[in-house]
């Protein structure tokens, strides 16, 4: 595998409580988790790799297939479930034919439902890769969807 | 001298502060003024954002909110240069939502920079930990903060002085400080806004802790999905290493302590603190039973303590201006503050900080100006998933522990989310259980299996689909649920439902008897139909419709086929004409 990674593991290698930083760290390298890398930390932190695989399939975070090109994140919490984030679901899947955690045959878009990312005053909100964008419907969700394809 | 500050919490972010702040620094170097610019963490204003503040030579302040570029330019043309405020975008200074607070924890938090150690220093800050370390006993600190009367704000509300005495007496040289920032709530950011805003006052808080139980390490455990919390806590933990207020011998002292940032990889369990133990140490964050308190044996077997992130934050001003000058706010059993995020349907959204002792009422009309659009309130949620809803009749109970607790919510770590007559209580309760159950570890039958099923039946009430003998199984399965399950997770995830159905029965008989949701928020209850009278025919709803259930001919009245609407609401958000009407219950 990639150099990378391989630094990666010599680096965290012998510290203790290095399993999820490990996990973390490869994600953010190679977008997601796949079987080999996994056996390899498994090896590289002394543990089997179902336990690898069950520490990693107990935290929301982690992903095992990779994401489109597009991460829409709607968020759920509190303030934008009662501001109607349920119809931003629902406008996503009609646009996009797909339900949250799935990614669009394309590759462009993955949906992905989140808890709360903190912008309560602005619900409901979405995040749309880095960007936070408040105060919507599901018609200006789509617009916002649209602009990022073109 | 003059100097600008632009408010960059998360919240001033997505509404535009960036654009605000690059607009300035662009207007100054082009009028060649030398003003320093600042950042500042929140100033929790956050229905106003994005925020700036101008503080002039002459000592006085301006705040502004709402601003855009365009705006700024304005600001900058006619304030800085020519000397008149621009009354139109000034908040002004006695604004009831920001002079009814006190601001204890928060008094840094969108006045200072929260990315310069010296303003934090020059604030007073580490103060308190020059206080502990050289004139102190570990006891003496303990003393002061059981004096104080704090008690835990993450929740639950255990008194911190006599946590910190356990930690304290636990056996064995190595122990562990841990501070719990996975702030987990749907519609609480509290923690993320002191963490951004301030979070020198947080290692402070931790390392005061630390010396109070004889801990020389650290775990800071911060959620993932905080990206800006993580960044400036980084920094700061670098700069405090470098003025050895952290790390080996600070201050000169024996006293060593060595702070760990963790990132939480997205589960709510950990904030349980068992929970989060067994995170910080690689595995599943599964919660075990206790005893073994943490104090006894926690992080890798070692005696350790675990305290919140507004509870550290209590800390320094406790021991700067003295337990007892802090106990004398509050009621005789919750003293001090408590920092709320104040959201929902409310006028006036954001974070604040209050007195132990106000009112609901006082929150909600006092400093959040009341209900949106002027709709009529119906409830506050207290407490998340682990809280309740709290109906019109109780506003007047006073917020504190003890209070709060006997409406059957909870304190909670302080989500505060106002509900209105368009939200219904059914599927609030529904929306908390769908969260707790798939946040569940599943390491209890009762919590993985009880919660399911109440689930289930939730679910088929909001369909239309419930029996009157429902609600009797759902408050049977409620209190089995609470008995039966290890942790706080399962034991208050009934709450929402039990609340709710102690307030708003009706609201779930009419589901049940009736097909009606009176909040016209249940999909499965509603039908939308075009009111002929008020078409104009303009199209807008056919176009919207993804189903091609809205159909007709230009300048002709439309209709909606009841057969291929999916409900999402599109055609209702888009008419511009107030032409859709939506009904629901059995057809008269």
């Amino acid at each position: 595998m990639g150099k990378g990674f391989d630094e990666l593991l010599q680096h965290w290698k012998g510290q203790k409580g290095n399993v999820i930083p490990l996990l973390q760290k490869t994600q953010e390298l190679r977008g997601y988790l796949d079987r080999e890398d996994m056996t390899a930390i498994a090896g590289a932190t002394g543990k089997s790799p179902a336990e690898i695989y069950g520490v990693a399939t107990f935290y929301s975070q982690f992903r095992f297939q990779p994401a489109g090109k597009h991460t829409l994140k709607v968020c759920h919490g509190t303030a934008c479930h009662v501001n109607g984030a349920e119809r931003l679901d629902l406008a996503l899947k009609t646009e996009l034919g797909i339900e949250p955690g799935q990614t669009t045959e394309d590759g462009q878009f993955s949906v992905e439902k989140v808890a709360c990312l903190g912008c309560c005053s602005l619900a409901p909100v979405v995040m749309l890769d880095q960007e936070v964008h408040g105060r919507l419907t599901g018609d200006k969700l789509k617009k916002i969807v649209r602009r990022a394809v073109e | 001298m003059t100097e600008i500050f632009v408010g960059l919490g998360s919240c001033g972010i997505a509404s535009g502060a960036r654009q605000v702040y690059e607009t300035l620094q662009e207007e100054l170097t082009r009028r060649k003024l030398q003003i320093p610019l600042s950042v500042t963490g929140c100033i929790g204003a956050c229905h106003r954002e994005p925020l700036i503040e101008l503080r002039l030579d002459d000592g006085s302040r301006f705040l502004y909110g709402e601003l855009d570029p365009e705006k700024t330019r304005r600001v900058v043309e006619e304030h800085l240069i020519g000397g008149n405020p621009v009354e139109e975008y000034l908040i002004p200074l006695d604004y009831p939502y920001l002079s009814k607070q006190k601001k204890i924890v928060l008094a840094n938090c969108g006045v200072i920079n929260p990315e310069s150690i010296e303003d934090y220093l020059a604030a007073e800050g580490y103060a308190a930990l020059r206080k502990a370390v050289t004139s102190m006993s570990p006891e003496e600190v303990i003393e002061e903060i059981k004096t104080s009367g704090l008690r835990g704000r993450g929740g639950a509300g255990f008194p911190t002085g006599l946590k910190w005495s356990f930690a304290r007496a636990g056996k064995g040289g190595k122990k562990y400080m841990v501070c719990n920032g996975d702030e987990g709530d749907p519609g609480a950011f509290m923690d993320r806004s002191l963490l951004e805003g301030d979070p020198h006052a947080v290692l402070e808080g931790m390392a005061i802790g630390a010396y109070a139980i004889g801990a020389d390490e650290g775990y800071i455990y911060v959620r993932a999905e905080y990206p800006l919390a993580i960044k400036r806590l980084e920094l700061a933990i670098r700069q405090a290493e470098e003025r050895n207020l952290l790390s080996s011998h600070i201050l000169e002292s024996d006293f060593s302590f060595e702070i760990h940032l963790k990132e939480g990889a997205g589960a709510f369990v950990c904030g349980e603190e068992t929970a989060l133990m067994a995170s910080i140490e690689g595995k599943r964050g599964m919660p075990s039973i206790r005893p073994p308190f943490p104090a006894e044996r926690g992080l890798w077997g070692a005696p350790t303590n675990i305290n919140n992130v507004e509870t550290l934050g209590n800390i320094p001003p406790i021991l700067r201006m003295g337990g007892r000058a802090y106990a004398s706010v509050g009621t005789e059993k919750s003293k001090g503050t408590k920092v709320f995020a104040l959201a929902g349907k409310i006028k006036h959204g954001g974070m604040i900080e209050v007195p132990m002792g106000i009112t609901l009422r006082e929150v909600i009309y006092g400093i959040g100006g009341g209900i949106q659009n002027d709709k009529k309130f119906k409830a506050v949620q207290l407490g998340g998933p682990s809280g309740g809803c709290i109906p019109e009749r109780l506003l007047d109970v006073q917020v504190d522990y003890d209070s709060v607790t006997a409406t059957g919510a909870i304190m909670g770590s302080g989500g505060m989310v106002v509900m209105d007559e368009t939200t219904c209580m059914v599927d609030i309760a529904r929306y908390f259980l769908s969260f707790t159950q798939s946040e569940s570890c599943g390491k209890c039958t009762f919590c993985r299996m009880g919660t399911k099923r109440m689930l289930e039946i939730l679910e088929r009430i909001t369909k239309g689909e419930g029996r009157m003998s429902d609600l009797d199984q759902l408050e049977d399965l409620a209190v089995k649920v609470k008995l039966a399950s290890l942790c706080g997770l399962g034991q208050t995830a009934p709450n929402p439902v039990l609340t709710t159905l102690k307030y708003f029965r009706e609201e779930y008989v009419e589901h049940i008897q009736n097909k009606r949701c009176p909040a016209k928020q249940c999909r499965e209850l509603l039908r939308f139909r075009v009111i002929e009278e008020a078409c104009t025919g303009c199209t807008l709803c056919a176009k919207v419709c993804p189903t091609h259930a809205a159909t007709g001919e230009r300048k002709a009245v439309h209709s909606i086929d009841q057969h291929l609407c999916i409900k999402c609401g599109l055609c209702f958000e888009a008419c511009r004409f107030n032409a859709i009407e939506i009904a629901t219950g059995v057809e008269a």
